[in-house]
């Protein structure tokens, strides 16, 4: 059976199709060309007399089938078994010009690679950088940029809840170019594993000291008491002053800027829920969608945001 | 109630309830577009509620225009053609108030089901499997009592409207059954017993099967009755009716696979779907030109008569989208066409333009002689929803050719470097001039059928009052 869905199909299930195929195309032309004339004379109106049958007082005349009709009719089969000559359709017979929707594609990947690949060959072999203040190639990079990155990190590059922001200055996982293109071609995996078996009450005393850590209002003799826990737990990826660590993608909790702060939440929300669930994000690697060459503009692109008002 | 006026031998009652339930389902139908068509301007109308979001309101449309609306517009005729052509009463009064009800419990299923989110993911067959077994009951009932009824004819001859009919009960029964066999895991969850290529195929010879037999064939049946009577001309030509009848029916159900141009359907299923479509042309015309040419010697009628307007415009539209349909299963058209809204536009022409007026056309044929008038209460109401009707289907599929070709060439443009020159969201931008005239398109619509209920209203009113016994007369 799954031999019927595939574009070499044995020898039964071909013949199959071209019989049914050839058949009903055929059936239909005969009942046409059958059925052409009419053995019946026209009345003084030109109509030709009635079948002589009426179904609740309708009758019908007998008239032949129009002749423009009869050859559009004929027309469209013509050109269908020339289609079916030239294309695939009839079993596994490929068609005389040997096309297939598979070849169609890669010819036209192949043409666009041919007129496109020394186009962005040009900027592979400058730095990133340089490139980030070549405005030609800024404006190529926004496109592609826009294309693909925007759809999660914004046409603005400001980001989203759960998407970081790449117009400032906090880094997940570093800003210097090798890092973004890092970014890029591999792509990241976040993790912060959920903090359940802490219970609530520590949970709560951890929340008021990373609050703390941003300077922000907080529960005095909480975040107090939740120092021992941060210590302990987070700061190993956080760091003990809370600064984070982009070796492994954790977040700065000095700076005020909260990735997973859902619209219209608090940060101590926010947070609570980080160590309740856990968060986990995920950057997929870009180099097999877009291309090496491609991956390199785009690292420029955002490398340029910082220049950017 | 008096049965003094009602032809003794025939069954009016279930015509009846079919033909008021139409107008009915045709406003709920047609409202849920138009709410469906505002949320596409205004997003937020989707209210942030899971039971009004765009997602589910959209199945509940479908449904609603194509089987609660539709549906009953053909129930309601074909029981009427087929009693009055026959000379016979319906074979079984019972069974044929089991379609009614059983046809109204599904509907009601669809309204409840499809908002809470229950849906088998397959266009125009969301919902799920215990709903389906009930409509397949149904249906299977329809057909014994339509087609037992033909057997009981008083007549030689099985009028042309009764082909129709019967081919359309019948395949809709076979498609239904086969697209919807699935297993099923919990009261309201199932799964489908096709996987991958085969399920995308089985699904598209279901889906344009139900536009082939559902929406063409069932309403050439409705239009080879309602034509020829309410103009008071012969049918052109029977043996154009046999080459085209015959013809429709064996190629539309190849047609399928031009839903899946380029996609992981093989290549020669593709071709197939693409060469039957373009053979469709001519059968799909032979019915409009049956239609039209009926009414030679009857033109002067338009004049006077909106009612046949409704109807001769209907044969307009299903000539132009049965042309365009053809021209859209080109594989490079398709590749323009595809996933825009051209697609959207291209099924109203059909929908609104083909499907509805035919039907609106019919009932105000049908509505006064089924309550015991001749004429509906005002025929100027008629000819100022024929008006609405018309402006809306024409600024709806105009809206929509411009919005899908804008959005197939800004999808395909590109840059000397290669990269695309519009994001997918510049696309979305760029047609929300169209989806406003398409809102206001579908709102001349919904209006239309308004002004339809109440004239439906005061006829059946005063249909009531005339069927009280007048002394002189009685």
């Amino acid at each position: 059976m799954n031999n019927l869905w595939d574009d070499s199909l044995s020898g039964f299930w071909s013949t199959w199709i071209i019989v049914i195929t050839l058949g009903s195309i055929g059936i239909a032309f005969w009942l046409l060309y059958a059925n052409r004339k009419t053995d019946k004379t026209p009345d003084a109106d030109g109509n030709v007399e009635t079948t002589g049958h009426a179904a609740d007082g309708i009758e019908e005349y007998d008239n032949p089938l129009p002749r423009w009709w009869f050859q559009l009719y004929v027309g469209t089969v013509v050109f269908s078994l020339g289609y079916l000559l030239l294309y695939p359709g009839l079993g596994n017979f490929a068609g005389l010009l040997g096309w297939t929707q598979e070849g169609q594609w890669e010819e036209e990947v192949a043409r666009a690679e041919e007129r496109f690949t020394p186009i962005f060959a040009q900027y592979q072999e400058i730095p990133i950088p340089e490139l980030a203040r070549d405005a030609e190639a800024m404006q190529v990079a926004e496109r592609i940029y826009l294309n693909n990155c925007a759809v999660c990190h914004g046409s603005n590059a400001q980001g989203g809840y759960g998407f970081p922001n790449l117009t400032n200055d906090d880094w997940l996982y570093g800003g210097e170019p090798e890092q973004i293109m890092q970014t890029l071609v591999r792509g990241r995996n976040g993790l912060m594993p959920s903090w359940q078996q802490l219970g609530e009450t520590n949970i709560e005393n951890v929340t008021q000291h990373v609050l703390a850590l941003s300077g922000l209002e907080h529960d005095e003799e909480r975040a107090e008491r939740g120092a021992a826990t941060y210590a302990s737990v987070c700061a190993a990826c956080h760091m003990p002053d809370g600064t984070g660590n982009q070796a492994l993608g954790a977040p700065n909790l000095t700076n005020d800027i909260w990735l997973y702060q859902a619209p219209g939440q608090s940060v101590a929300d926010s947070v609570r829920q980080s160590l309740r669930n856990g968060r986990n994000g995920h950057m997929p690697a870009q180099a097999a969608y877009i291309g090496e060459e491609r991956v390199h503009l785009v690292a420029a692109y955002v490398y340029s945001l910082r220049f950017r008002d | 109630m008096s049965t003094a006026l009602e032809h003794p031998t025939y069954n009016y009652k279930v015509v009846r309830q079919f033909a008021i339930m139409t107008v009915v389902w045709g406003i709920v139908g047609m409202t849920l577009g138009v709410i469906l068509a505002a949320q596409l301007v205004w997003p937020q109308l989707n209210l942030d509620l899971p039971w009004t979001s765009f997602g589910r309101l959209r199945p509940l449309h479908t449904n609603a225009v194509i089987f609660a609306f539709g549906g009953s517009a053909l129930f309601a005729t074909s029981y009427y053609v087929v009693q009055r052509t026959c000379q016979t009463r319906l074979w079984s009064d019972k069974l044929a108030a089991f379609t009614f009800w059983g046809w109204q419990a599904v509907i009601l299923s669809a309204v409840i089901t499809l908002p809470l989110g229950y849906t088998t993911t397959k266009e125009y067959a969301e919902l799920e499997w215990p709903i389906n077994i009930l409509i397949a009951v149904v249906w299977v009932t329809y057909a014994l009592v339509f087609l037992m009824t033909i057997k009981q004819r008083k007549t030689s001859h099985i009028y042309v409207a009764n082909w129709f009919f019967a081919a359309f009960i019948l395949t809709v029964a076979v498609l239904h059954i086969v697209n919807n066999a699935a297993i099923p895991v919990t009261a309201m969850y199932s799964i489908s017993i096709y996987s991958g290529a085969i399920d995308a195929m089985v699904q598209w010879w279901y889906g344009h099967n139900a536009v082939g037999f559902f929406l063409t064939a069932g309403f050439l049946g409705m239009m080879y009755y309602f034509v020829p009577k309410q103009a008071e001309r012969p049918v052109y030509s029977y043996r154009l009716s046999i080459v085209h009848f015959w013809a429709l029916i064996m190629v539309y159900m190849w047609a399928g696979p031009h839903h899946l141009h380029y996609t992981a359907l093989p290549n020669w299923a593709q071709s197939l779907g693409m060469i039957m479509s373009i053979i469709l042309l001519a059968p799909s015309w032979g019915g409009m030109i049956n239609g039209m040419m009926t009414l030679s010697g009857a033109w002067h009628k338009l004049r006077t008569d909106p009612t046949l307007r409704f109807l001769v415009v209907a044969l307009s539209f299903y000539g132009m989208s049965t042309f365009e349909g053809p021209m859209m299963a080109v594989k490079t058209v398709n590749a323009l066409s595809h996933y825009t809204d051209w697609t959207i536009g291209h099924v109203h022409a059909g929908a609104l333009g083909w499907v509805a007026m035919i039907t609106i056309g019919s009932m105000y044929h049908l509505i006064p002689r089924l309550f015991g008038r001749t004429e509906m209460h005002s025929v100027s109401l008629i000819a100022v929803h024929f008006w609405l009707a018309t402006i809306g289907t024409v600024l709806y599929i105009a809206s929509m050719w411009v919005n899908g070709i804008l959005q197939g060439l800004m999808w395909r443009a590109i840059n000397p470097d290669g990269t695309l020159m519009y994001t997918f969201i510049e696309s979305v931008e760029a047609s929300g001039p169209g989806y406003i005239v398409r809102l206001i398109g579908g709102l001349c619509w919904v209006v239309g059928m308004l002004i339809m209920a109440y004239n439906v209203t005061m006829t059946v009113k005063r249909g009531e009052g005339a069927r009280q016994p007048l002394p002189q007369t009685a």
